[in-house]
């Protein structure tokens, strides 16, 4: 299955460079966690995870045709 | 500590010792129990019976971080309600070091002059400057002003707007650059101040007394312990510096709440172009400033300052709000147009918020086209000119949707409302409808929990929860208002326990008190029944705190939700 991913704030240096987001072919069940680990998250940093628009978190398990966005903690108003 | 008494109508100051009733207020608590003890709700807002009021937050003037905050309160032009806009820059000190608890402009000017008043450690002198200052813009009246006294006295004015008094209008207060980037914006307090005849205050606080503080050293350690809690949360201590507060568009328009075009859905196409991460990279390759603080002793540092293409200066606090309302709201995706809109309300003295809404309620009206950016700075500057159309645009987002017969309103109370679809961060929409204040984001900010994963989680799409939430939150921003720091703080208040019981222990140490957690609630929950009391005698009722139709009418998508929290439940919010 394929999810688009989109990196934010200090964690868009891990996408390939002029990428704004990118389509990533995962095994069936994969979790969020897995798109983590492939974007060599570091394991310890804390993460807002919103798939499809929606609150998630790493261990929300993923369907083809998913959009992930992960955060760093941020905020403002 | 000492109020200061301006009488506009006979031109005259007067100094009055500080009430018992006051001595434990600042900030919003002082200016709304001032506005509620001396201003009759029926009032016009802009006549003779209106005030306004000054002040500087209980912390403000001592080395607290971020506690800069001042506010500024009267009858709203805009809402009619009661009104307290908060500003940065460096006024709040200023006036603490000053000993000065507040000021009250009163009466109106018989003639159509206008004046500048001057505070300073000997007191206040008005001073007619209409040949030098009428129709000028807050970068220019700033510049002379700091030409003649000085870059070190702090500038609060009004540009063209405030002197038109139109309901958007804002006031100005001089950031450490001694730049017109920082503004009391909601509300029309601007039109109040031109109403009074008074184009800029002028604080100079040289050979100021200080603030006085009873216990320096338990001060110190209280003030040095919420420092690190800033410091050490991710967000006041690393993601504001870093970004600014635009480093909400991304995560708003990820989660569908990001309003775009007037309102009609959550996402923007164009996000990326007008993201906090974007303007950070312009900012750096201009040689701009990323982090900036508004006033001195702010460790988070959100503001910044932007340059054009050529590298010269631009504009300054350039917030998600403004970026939002000229960029999503108004389907524009040029961040170098969008910059110079903020710098033009800057200059003009208009609120960006409204400002954004008004410009997407006009194009939604068909005045000119969404994503149109040079026709929106057209737009703006008509405001500045005065011409019949920039009066309506300056007048707001309710005047401009009447004028041109749009019922697609995103206003409550008459006040646009933000950069937070309600229906998506329905916790916030919560906000809007209650609020003393019309539709502000700040007064019960629960993008927080809904949308952040600050202070726990509450599930934005539906309503479980969100009254509730609302509650608190306003409940606990009117006692933050009161002491002069800045909203940011709470971001660490909801996380960290050690940070709320620094703040209390600043106020004890200094005023020599013994509050402790439950007063703070206390505090926050008087401060809204007093401002509820005014806005019911000024005939507000329960039918007031209700969204536009089109919210609970329209889906927004791309969750394609409804406001569902019912009439019922709104009013539940005052069950305290
Ligand atoms: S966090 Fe930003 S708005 Fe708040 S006091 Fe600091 S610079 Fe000003």
């Amino acid at each position: 299955m394929k999810v688009t991913v989109r990196l934010f704030a200090t964690l868009k240096d891990l996408l390939p460079k002029d990428r704004k987001k990118v389509l990533v072919e995962l095994a069936e069940g994969s979790t969020v966690n897995d798109v983590a680990e492939h974007f060599k998250i570091p394991q310890e940093e804390t993460l807002i995870i919103k798939v499809n628009g929606r609150s998630a978190d790493k261990s929300t398990v993923l369907k083809d045709g998913d959009r992930v966005g992960i955060f760093p903690p941020v905020g403002g108003g | 500590m000492k109020i200061y008494r301006v009488n506009m109508t006979e031109g005259e100051v007067t100094t009055e010792d500080v009430k018992d009733a006051y001595a434990a207020l600042g900030g919003r608590g002082l200016t709304s129990q001032i506005v509620a003890d001396e201003v009759s709700p029926t009032c016009n807002p802009i006549g003779p019976k209106n005030k306004l009021v000054i002040a500087p937050g209980l912390l403000s003037g001592t080395m607290a971080p971020s506690s800069g905050r001042l506010s500024v309160g009267a009858k709203s032009p805009l809402t009619g309600t009661i009104k307290e806009s908060n500003a940065g820059g460096t006024a709040a000190q200023k006036l603490a070091k000053l000993g000065i608890k507040a000021i009250i402009i009163e009466g109106k000017p018989a003639d159509d002059k206008l004046y500048t008043m001057t505070v300073n450690k000997d007191g206040i002198q008005l001073e007619d400057v209409s040949d030098d200052l009428i129709g000028k813009g807050n970068y220019e009246v700033m510049e002379k002003i700091q030409a003649e006294l000085g870059e070190k006295v702090c500038v609060m004015s009004i540009g063209q707007a405030g002197e038109y008094r139109l309901e958007s209008a804002s006031i100005a207060v001089s950031d450490p650059e001694g730049r017109p980037t920082r503004h009391c914006g909601r509300g029309g307090t601007g039109a109040v101040m031109g109403a009074k005849g008074v184009k800029a205050i002028v604080i100079d606080d040289s050979d100021a007394p200080g603030v006085p503080i009873v216990d320096q050293d338990r001060f110190k350690e209280a003030s040095r312990a919420l420092a690190k809690s800033l410091l050490d949360h991710p967000v006041c201590g690393e993601g504001l510096p870093e970004y600014g507060t635009a480093i909400l568009i991304n995560i708003l328009n990820e989660s569908g709440g990001l309003p775009t075009e007037n309102f009609k859905t959550g996402r923007f196409e164009g996000a990326d172009e007008i993201s906090g991460e974007t303007i950070a990279d312009v900012i750096s390759d201009r040689g701009g400033q990323k982090t900036h603080s508004c006033h001195p002793g702010c460790v988070m540092r959100c503001s910044q300052i932007y340059n054009d293409k050529d590298g010269e200066y631009l504009t300054g606090g350039f917030e998600y709000e403004t970026v939002w309302g000229f960029g999503a709201n108004t389907k524009v995706d040029d961040i170098d147009a969008i910059a110079m809109m903020d710098r033009i309300c800057d200059d003009v003295g208009i609120d960006t918020i409204e400002m954004g809404v008004a410009v997407g309620v006009a194009m939604d009206a068909g005045v000119i086209e969404f994503g149109d950016a040079e026709g929106a700075i057209d737009l703006l500057e008509q405001v500045g000119e005065g011409t019949p159309l920039g009066r309506i645009i300056g007048s707001g987002a309710g005047f401009t949707a009447k004028a041109f017969g749009l019922d697609r309103v995103p206003v409550v109370k008459n006040q646009g409302i933000p950069a937070y679809d309600p229906r998506a961060v329905k916790g916030v929409g919560v906000t809007y409808a209650t609020s003393t204040m019309g539709a502000d984001h700040t007064a019960g900010y629960a993008v927080t929990s809904n949308i952040l994963s600050i202070g726990g989680e509450v599930d934005p799409l539906s309503k479980e929860g969100q009254v509730e939430l609302s509650q608190g939150l306003q409940i606990a921003t009117a006692a933050v208002d009161s002491t002069g720091l800045c909203i940011f703080a709470a971001f660490a208040i909801l996380d960290d326990e050690n940070a709320l019981p620094a703040v209390i222990d600043m106020l004890n140490a200094q005023y020599g008190l013994e509050l402790e957690a439950d007063d703070v609630t206390a505090l926050g929950k008087s401060i809204i029944k007093t401002e509820r009391e005014f806005n019911i005698e000024a005939g507000f009722t329960k039918a007031d705190d209700r969204l536009p139709d089109f919210f609970v009418d329209e889906e927004c998508p791309p969750h394609n939700v409804k406001f569902d929290i019912t009439d019922e439940e709104l009013d539940g919010l005052y069950n305290f």
